[in-house]
């Protein structure tokens, strides 16, 4: 009887408690031994599976973002590259933000973007030529922003009307705008491929105008002005406020007369909107070109972006950076080494994870036994 | 006799963050003792009792258990040292039966037996006086019935010493004399009981020791016999406070919200409102008694425009225009677009009358924000508005942007209570404004309820502590099972006649 109850007479080994607010500076030390770790964890890795030198995989992938300067003089091509994905996934970020902050799991993003591109090439193909290209331009990007919408839009009103699952709904619609997509390039094409080449390449009919002497400039001041709206619109601005109480407590706000199926759709359609607009970007100042692959997953990495960064818009800007940089950097690194590019993937997996374990040891404690008792001697 | 101590607690601290909420806690229980432990909200008593049953561990001190020093790291090894806990909100399987419930998750040999389990049921009942259908199933069952379950449950587990956290807060007052006879019973039997509770009066009647926590410290232990609820009160507040509530005449009472032949449906389809009619006069506080979901929250619900009216009316006179409008049938922003100042304290604070993650001013302009023309939010007027409560209502915050989920429950509801104040109203509707608030907190609403009702408001307060109701409203309505089971005068009632009516309609259903 006795033995019993002093085996059980020990204090649990972790336990795990919660914390108060920690400081700014302490939370950046943990980010940064987060990182310190990180790079660490995947040294180890590249040394154990590859064999390489992690100094040298660090290198390339820096110089796969930076690019080396020797090589290029005057305007870096790769670091504007880099900075124009980073951009397009930012303004991905930011359009699904909304519906998220608003508890609406719109996972669409891929589809509405890619109607966006679709509606682009669409006008590019039938109009071109027949206008001036100022007022295509405009018409493309109406069209593109009007398709991202609707294609955002029905989940939305379904989800207000009968309170449908909007999860699966965006979801599908995802596949819905691939099909679609390949219906287009059958019908344009019917030689069988699974893309169009580069549309209007002779005539540049529906292309953005150069910037600066480069057109990628174009599509990232776009970006910056919906990032600066984005951020004011959330945060200042009477929709703003009754996305975050609708997100909050659907209860609360119809307790204060918000009408909560219209706040839905409104948000959905604004979200789906800068989809749109982000299909414009890709096709008439980017790709100019369409394929179903061609927003390639940044529909799903930019739910990852946002929730990272907590729905703050300028937050967002170093996440989707630093997503795309380990991107970028990796994909050059491990074909510079010609290893498999799951290693790339992989690395850029442990540095998202430790920057998100760094999230539990700002907000938790973790207490070890202090006494070590012997159990049962 | 001779007091053989079962636990003793010494210099217990819990902490949580910088929150302290148990800081040297000394404490010893008996056999054949019943102790209880008050406090008001926030000063660590259900933390405590959580470390004795497992669910916390403690940071620092010792538990022992019959004198031997013990750990308990899970609800097993407190099951294991024959601790049972009764906690507030019944973990029962709603679709299960009572002996199945009892019996659910017990390691024990042979043949899942329920015949067995119900033989052994049958005797604690007559033991101690439980009346108890075994095979009768949760859902079917009140509140109190499920509470007998949970205690027969422990007693089933062997427990000896016995933790009921706020038992007689769904109770009614004949339930609850029922619970304590049994609970005496059990002392007589040798058990060790440790009840949790904030009234003062049943500490009193009940238990043989007191012991008093204030903010996490342990104040001290008293004979119930030799001390007041005045000194009691003292010990738990740390000041002396006055008990009363001023009750002024009502005066002009003109009628100012007439609700006729109410009929609500619920999303499942149950009547939860039928045939309900009074009159909330201008000047007077109304009470609203009932057992816990008879449809208090869906008849408030209903004049805020927040419940589908099936059928009646909801006649509203405007004092300025002198024109009456019916309600039904309109939108919380239609309401408000009528004119008619109606505020409305719900039960949920944190769900429906505030946003726990926003900050006092973000929660401010939940009623305000729409104001003005432009599309950008004005934030100066919350702002003093939001500092304004904090001063007067002294809101312990630690400033006005601080989410409201990081206060406690009394501050939280003060800057709820203060916001709907602000919109001056002519109806205010509060409902269970003090539930788990401190003694102080409480009386600071009791006081606001009472300046609006001398401002000539119409006052409706749902209640269910039946002496505040007795000391704070003028006419009481009791409902039970959606009915009006009737309307009485506050200031000659008893607590028991209105005890009869709650379960009035009650019984009368169960008949038919």
């Amino acid at each position: 009887m006795t033995e019993t109850r002093i085996k059980q007479a020990h204090e649990p080994l972790i336990r795990i408690t919660k914390r108060d607010n920690m400081g700014l500076k302490k939370s950046a030390i943990v980010y940064a031994v987060g990182i310190f770790a990180a790079l660490i964890f995947s040294s180890l890795l590249i040394i154990l599976v590859t064999g390489l030198k992690p100094t040298e995989i660090f290198k390339a992938m820096y110089e796969g973002v930076i690019g080396t300067p020797v090589a290029n003089m005057g305007i870096n091509k790769k670091y504007v590259e880099a900075i124009h994905a980073a951009a397009i996934l930012l303004c991905i970020s930011l359009a699904v933000t909304p519906a998220f902050k608003m508890k609406f799991w719109n996972i669409g993003a891929e589809g509405q973007v890619l109607v966006g591109c679709l509606a682009s090439a669409y006008c590019m193909l039938e109009f071109g030529g027949k206008m001036d290209n100022t007022v295509l331009l405009i018409v493309m990007l109406l069209t593109s922003i009007l398709f991202g919408m609707l294609w955002a839009l029905l989940p939305a009103i379904c989800k207000a009307l009968w309170n449908t699952n909007e999860t699966l709904f965006t979801l599908m619609m995802n596949y819905v705008a691939m099909t679609l997509v390949s219906y287009f390039i059958m019908v344009k094409d019917r030689s069988g491929r699974s893309d169009l080449g580069i549309l209007n390449e002779r005539t540049g009919y529906g292309y953005l105008p150069e910037l600066f002497g480069r057109s990628y400039y174009f599509n990232i001041l776009i970006v910056t002005v919906v990032t600066v709206l984005m951020f004011i619109y959330l945060k200042y601005s009477k929709q703003g406020y009754e996305i975050s109480v609708v997100g909050e407590s659907e209860n609360t706000a119809r307790y204060i007369g918000i009408n909560v199926k219209r706040v839905i759709m409104r948000t959905v359609a604004i979200s789906g909107a800068i989809c749109g607009l982000v299909g414009f970007m890709i096709v008439a100042g980017d790709k100019h070109s369409i394929k179903s692959a061609i927003v390639g997953g940044q529909g799903f990495t930019a739910i990852m972006v946002s929730w990272m960064s907590k729905f703050n818009p300028i937050i967002m800007i170093p996440v989707s950076m630093l997503i795309i940089f380990l991107n970028i950097g990796s994909k050059y690194a491990t074909s510079a080494f010609r290893v498999d590019n799951s290693i790339g993937d992989i690395l850029t997996a442990i540095v998202i994870f430790s920057i998100i374990a760094c999230e539990f040891f700002i907000r938790y404690k973790v207490n070890f036994r202090k006494t070590k008792r012997r159990a049962g001697k | 006799m001779e007091l053989k101590p079962a636990i003793e607690l010494r210099n217990i601290t819990k902490t949580f963050g910088s929150v302290v909420a148990n800081k040297n806690v000394n404490l010893t229980v008996n056999y054949a003792e019943i102790l209880s432990i008050l406090g008001e909200n926030g000063s660590g008593k259900t933390t405590l009792m959580n470390m004795i049953s497992g669910i916390y561990y403690p940071d620092e001190g010792q538990i022992s258990i019959n004198g031997e020093e013990v750990v308990i790291s899970s609800p097993k090894d407190a099951f294991n040292y024959k601790i049972g806990m009764i906690h507030q909100h019944f973990k029962l399987v709603d679709v299960f039966s009572a002996t199945e419930n009892i019996i659910l998750g017990l390691k024990g040999k042979g043949r899942y037996n329920p015949k067995d389990a119900a033989i052994k049921i049958k005797e604690i009942s007559d033991k101690y006086g439980f009346e108890i259908d075994p095979s009768k199933k949760i859902h079917e069952m009140s509140v109190s019935e499920k509470q007998t379950v949970e205690i027969i449950k422990v007693l089933y587990r062997g427990a000896d010493i016995l933790i009921l956290d706020e038992p007689t807060a769904v109770l009614t007052p004949q339930e609850t004399q029922k619970l304590f006879a049994i609970l005496r019973k059990m002392k007589e039997d040798g058990k060790a009981i440790i009840i949790i509770t904030h009234k003062l009066h049943e500490v009193l009647s009940l238990s043989d020791r007191v012991a008093v926590l204030r903010k996490g410290e342990y104040i001290g232990t008293v004979n119930t016999t030799a001390t007041s609820e005045t000194e009691l009160t003292e010990m738990m507040v740390g000041k002396k406070i006055s008990l009363n509530i001023n009750r002024s005449e009502p005066i002009g009472a003109e009628d100012r919200l007439v609700v006729n032949d109410l009929e609500c449906i619920n999303r499942e389809g149950v009547k939860i409102l039928d045939d309900i009619s009074f009159t909330a006069k201008a000047g007077e506080i109304l009470g609203i008694a009932g057992i816990a979901g008879s449809g208090q929250r869906e008849l408030l619900e209903a004049i805020a425009g927040l419940q589908k009216v099936q059928f009646g009316e909801i006649i509203y006179n405007d004092p300025k225009t002198g024109k009456s409008e019916n309600l039904k049938d309109k939108t919380p922003l239609q309401i408000r677009e009528l004119g008619v100042r109606l505020s409305f304290v719900p039960e949920d604070r944190l769900g429906m009358g505030l946003v726990g993650n926003m900050d006092i001013i973000d929660n401010m302009m939940l009623r305000s924000y729409r104001k003005g023309k432009s599309i950008f939010l004005e934030r100066k007027s919350p702002k003093d508005l939001a500092q304004h409560i904090i001063e007067d209502l002294e809101v312990v915050t630690p400033g006005a942007t601080t989410p409201v989920r990081r206060l406690s429950g009394g501050n939280v509801q003060k800057v709820l209570v203060g916001r709907e104040i602000a919109a001056s109203p002519t109806v205010l509707m509060a409902a269970y404004p003090v539930r788990g608030l401190d003694i102080n907190s409480s009386y600071t609403i009791y006081n606001l309820l009472n300046a609006q009702k001398e401002k000539g408001v119409a006052v409706i307060f749902v209640g269910e502590d039946l002496d505040v109701l007795i000391e704070l409203c003028d006419r009481i309505m009791v409902i039970g099972g959606g009915r009006v089971t009737g309307i009485v005068d506050g200031r000659n009632v008893t607590k028991e006649e209105i005890g009869l009516l709650m379960t009035k309609s009650h019984g009368g259903e169960q008949n038919d």
